[in-house]
């Protein structure tokens, strides 16, 4: 073979992988949460703040926590694929209200004090689900981010699958596209619904 | 109207472009001279349409018109007017275009300074370039359009990225990307050699000046981006192996092997198909770099917003002109012949083992940038190669190319003689090896791996300085010796001087990183901490305003043996609209040391003006790393203005002219 052509080998190779990477997000670390049981909490709900939420409410349904904030560029792109979502019966999908004051850089939380900051909370978050459509079938407020912390938040949005016996069996980063949905979220559900 | 125009101006540019692509490399085929005769009028037409789309982005910019998307996503009313300008490049549309004005530059000055090369070549490297441009403008109308209206526009602008809003960081992209983009001139020349099938001695001088005037451009941008993430991050780090660090690194290093590699074609007519793959190979990866950079499939802190649509375009740019011009090298590349023969001891064999040094160390920087790319494609998990790796990798393989710098400009050309080579050097060697490996003592304690980086340092700048007299001396024909020195070639000073540079690079990173001090200590008001044998004394911080920030400023006195020094400033500035914290580290500079003070968090976050983190560094020869890059640039700028390439040029002329006839 003509040694020449060994850079054009090389070339393809490398062409071969950063098409591959293409499709693959860096950003998308594996959850060591997967196959454990959903961290337990009790949070107050958002649409009414004097009831509170905890997952255990949820068993034997297979449901999905989604990450959110106002704040949350994001969140925003990925909004209108959870309202269409939220209109297939087979999904339950409960929100997770992350750090909405003091996770807005533009908001110093400090100042407001908890009550102060809770009560800002509850106005933007359901001024937000008013504007945008609340695909939720209730959303839980995580103030100060402690659930996000048991669930290894670290980039809003994301999502969790949560089977029946409250086992998390699949985490999504970053918004959920139609693509990951269809190809995704659905098949899986599908199949813990058997 | 003015985005309007500049879109209109780009979508003529490409049309151009494709025209300038296309013409001129047919006609050089065809021998149609008009064909030919049309690369440099057109050339100089792309450039002005690019000059106008540039100036229009520009003044939309200046006039604060956030009716364009790209200008309310990155400036602000309240950015002070050089941010403004800046802020052009601040991000992903704006900075493509900035690409492409620098490319249309590079092109502009080839086809100014090109009078004495045959037209037919000036034609084919024209034309290459034309199609580079063409596929950049192509990219930029189709998936990055930096004129696309935001209607109805918005209020205030969303403010360029506080990370970039420095002095440093305004020349840093133009710098780096004159590097990158100066490659497309040495490649464009690659290119027309093999279509021609003239890959000759002519052709590496003519491509010479343009890929170390390229080199430098590199060499400045790298330093300043490093610089200013040695001053601006807080970390007081100078380097960190970033996958887009890295993705500019690797041009440098391939780009440092063509300048020599191009230095052996020239004199003796060897490595021939080697240099013609190597100036293929450092515009791939100055276009492979844009593509880790701004299509997501690696994590840095440099990278863009992106698009996977982005991705795929410049994937397929990538396959499309790295493909094509290895296929044309395959196919070309077996006809050429080998060139001057040399021995295995020769300057021939020393400038190739720097070159395949150079050549490795490039690839262990690609293959530890793309690691984790390649664990991920295959499904083997998630990782990051960070410093330890590059370090342990890296420097092992410096050590002879450091080495090979003071050996090869003794060695002659063809066969040299390691009996004479030692004989000459042994003398340099040894005052080496003492200076070099007794200095770590006066830092208070001996180190190998710093010793043997001195010793390597001081071998250098021996070995240069004894090359300049022996050459004085045998060129001096009965002159007197002050005389003979001004007579040197500017090449050969330019030479050295860069050689030199890589040795006072060499002092800074060795130095440094053995006996760097850093405390990270809690400090209130009135408290002193003792770093390095400076005495840093707190004194509380206190807000100010900035144009477009609130800044908490800190008083740090700067103290040596009871007398105070200066007072520092550092300082932690939150931006208006981004409400993103910035810190700003005071350092003072000195030629032996730099003290450096950031200030990390305040211990209780409601009173700012109470105890704080602070960071206190001690960075012994740290300013020594760029200045060193200065040196090497300087080196190349010297280089550049050799009286040969002038003198070339008015003898050139007619011999190519009849040259050109001949053929025709």
């Amino acid at each position: 073979m003509n040694r020449f052509l060994w850079p054009l080998v090389g070339f393809v190779a490398l062409v071969i992988l950063l098409a591959v990477g293409l499709g693959l997000n860096p950003r998308d670390v594996p959850s060591p949460l997967v196959g454990k049981p959903a961290p337990v909490f009790t949070l107050a709900r958002v649409d009414a703040p004097e009831k509170s939420f905890s997952p255990q409410e949820m068993r034997g349904k297979v449901w999905l926590l989604n990450v959110w904030a106002s704040w949350c560029v994001s969140c925003r792109q990925e909004h209108p694929v959870l309202v269409e979502m939220a209109k297939n019966p087979a999904i339950t999908l409960i929100g997770l209200n992350y750090k909405e004051v003091s996770g807005d850089g533009a908001i110093d939380a400090d100042k407001l004090g908890e009550e102060g900051e809770r009560r800002l909370a509850l106005q933007r978050a359901n001024a937000w689900l008013r504007e945008h459509g609340n695909p939720y079938a209730l959303s839980a407020l995580d103030l100060n981010g402690r659930v996000g912390i048991d669930y290894g938040v670290y980039g809003v949005p994301e999502t969790y699958v949560i089977d029946k016996s409250g086992l998390i069996r699949m985490k999504h980063t970053g918004p959920i596209t139609p693509d990951v949905f269809s190809g995704k979220i659905l098949p899986l559900i599908a199949e813990l619904n058997k | 109207m003015l985005p309007e125009l500049g879109q209109f101006a780009l979508i003529v540019a490409f049309c151009v472009a494709v025209v300038q692509g296309v013409l001129p490399l047919v006609g050089a085929h065809r021998r149609q001279l008009r064909w030919i005769a049309l690369a440099r009028p057109a050339a100089s037409a792309l450039t002005l349409l690019i000059a106008v789309a540039f100036g229009c982005l520009t003044a939309s910019f200046v006039q604060n018109d956030f009716s364009v998307l790209y200008v309310a996503q990155h400036s602000n009313s309240l950015l002070p007017l050089p941010y403004r300008v800046a802020a052009v490049w601040g991000g992903h549309e704006g900075s493509l275009l900035l690409w492409v004005m620098m490319l249309a530059l590079w092109m502009l000055a080839v086809a100014a300074f090109s009078r004495q090369l045959p037209d037919a070549m000036v034609a084919r490297v024209l034309g290459v370039l034309g199609l580079v441009t063409a596929g950049f403008l192509l990219f930029i109308l189709v998936t990055s359009n930096p004129f696309d209206r935001l209607l109805p526009g918005a209020e205030e602008g969303r403010d360029l990225n506080p990370l970039l809003q420095d002095p440093g960081l305004v020349i840093h992209p133009p710098m780096l990307y004159m590097g990158y983009v100066g490659f497309s001139v040495a490649y464009a020349f690659a290119v027309s050699a093999l279509l021609s099938g003239q890959l000759d001695a002519a052709w590496a001088r003519w491509s010479r000046p343009w890929t170390t005037a390229a080199w430098v451009f590199l060499t400045f941008g790298i330093a300043l981006g490093s610089w200013w993430a040695y001053y601006e991050l807080g970390w007081g780090g100078w380097w960190f192996w970033d996958p887009v660090e890295n993705a500019s690194f690797m041009p440098w290093l391939l780009g440092t092997a063509l300048v020599h590699s191009l230095a052996v074609t020239e004199k003796r007519g060897s490595f021939k198909n080697w240099t013609v793959l190597l100036a293929i190979s450092a515009f791939s990866l100055s276009l492979l770099g844009t593509f880790l950079v701004r299509s997501g499939v690696l994590t840095s802190v440099h990278a863009f917003a992106t698009d996977p649509r982005r991705g795929i375009f410049i994937l397929a740019f990538l396959v499309v002109v790295i493909g094509s011009s290895l296929v044309l090298f395959a196919w070309r590349a077996p006809k050429v012949g080998l060139g001057g023969r040399f021995g295995l001891v020769s300057r021939e064999s020393f400038l190739l083992t720097n070159n395949v040094l150079l050549v490795v160390a490039c690839a262990s920087v690609l293959l530890g940038t793309l690691y984790p790319l390649v664990i991920d494609a295959l499904g083997l998990g998630k990782l990051s190669v960070g410093p330890p790796y590059f370090d342990s990798v890296f420097a092992p393989l410096m050590i002879p190319v450091l080495f090979l710098i003071g050996v090869a400009p003794f060695a002659r050309w063809k066969n040299a003689s390691i009996a004479e080579l030692s004989r000459t050097l042994r003398w340099a060697f040894v005052s080496a090896a003492i200076v070099g490996g007794a200095a770590p003592l006066l830092m208070g304690e001996w180190k190998p791996l710093v010793a043997l980086s001195l010793v390597l340092a001081v071998w250098i700048v021996a070995t240069a300085g004894l090359n300049f007299v022996v050459r004085v001396q045998s060129t001096r024909a009965g002159r007197p010796f002050m005389a003979a020195c001004r007579q040197q070639p500017r090449s050969f000073l330019g030479m050295h001087l860069a050689h030199i540079g890589v040795a006072v690079f060499v002092v800074g990173v060795a130095l440094v990183s053995g006996y760097q001090a850093e405390k990270d200590v809690r400090m209130d008001i009135g408290d002193t901490v003792e770093v390095g044998g400076y005495t840093f004394r707190f004194g509380g911080v206190r807000t100010e305003e900035g144009p477009n920030y609130t800044a908490l400023v800190g008083d740090v006195e700067l103290q040596r043996s009871g007398r105070v020094l200066r007072v520092l400033h550092p300082e932690k500035r939150s931006y208006v609209s981004s409400a993103m914290p910035m810190t700003e580290a005071a350092i003072d500079t000195g030629f032996l040391r730099d003290v450096y003070v950031s200030l990390g968090e305040p211990i209780d976050r409601a009173r700012p003006d109470g105890p704080w983190a602070v960071r206190v560094y001690h960075k012994p020869f740290v300013d020594w790393i760029w200045g060193g890059c200065v040196l090497m640039a300087l080196g190349g700028i010297l280089a550049l203005s050799d009286r040969r390439y002038r003198l070339a040029a008015r003898a050139a002329a007619p011999v190519a002219g009849v040259a050109d006839q001949a053929k025709a």
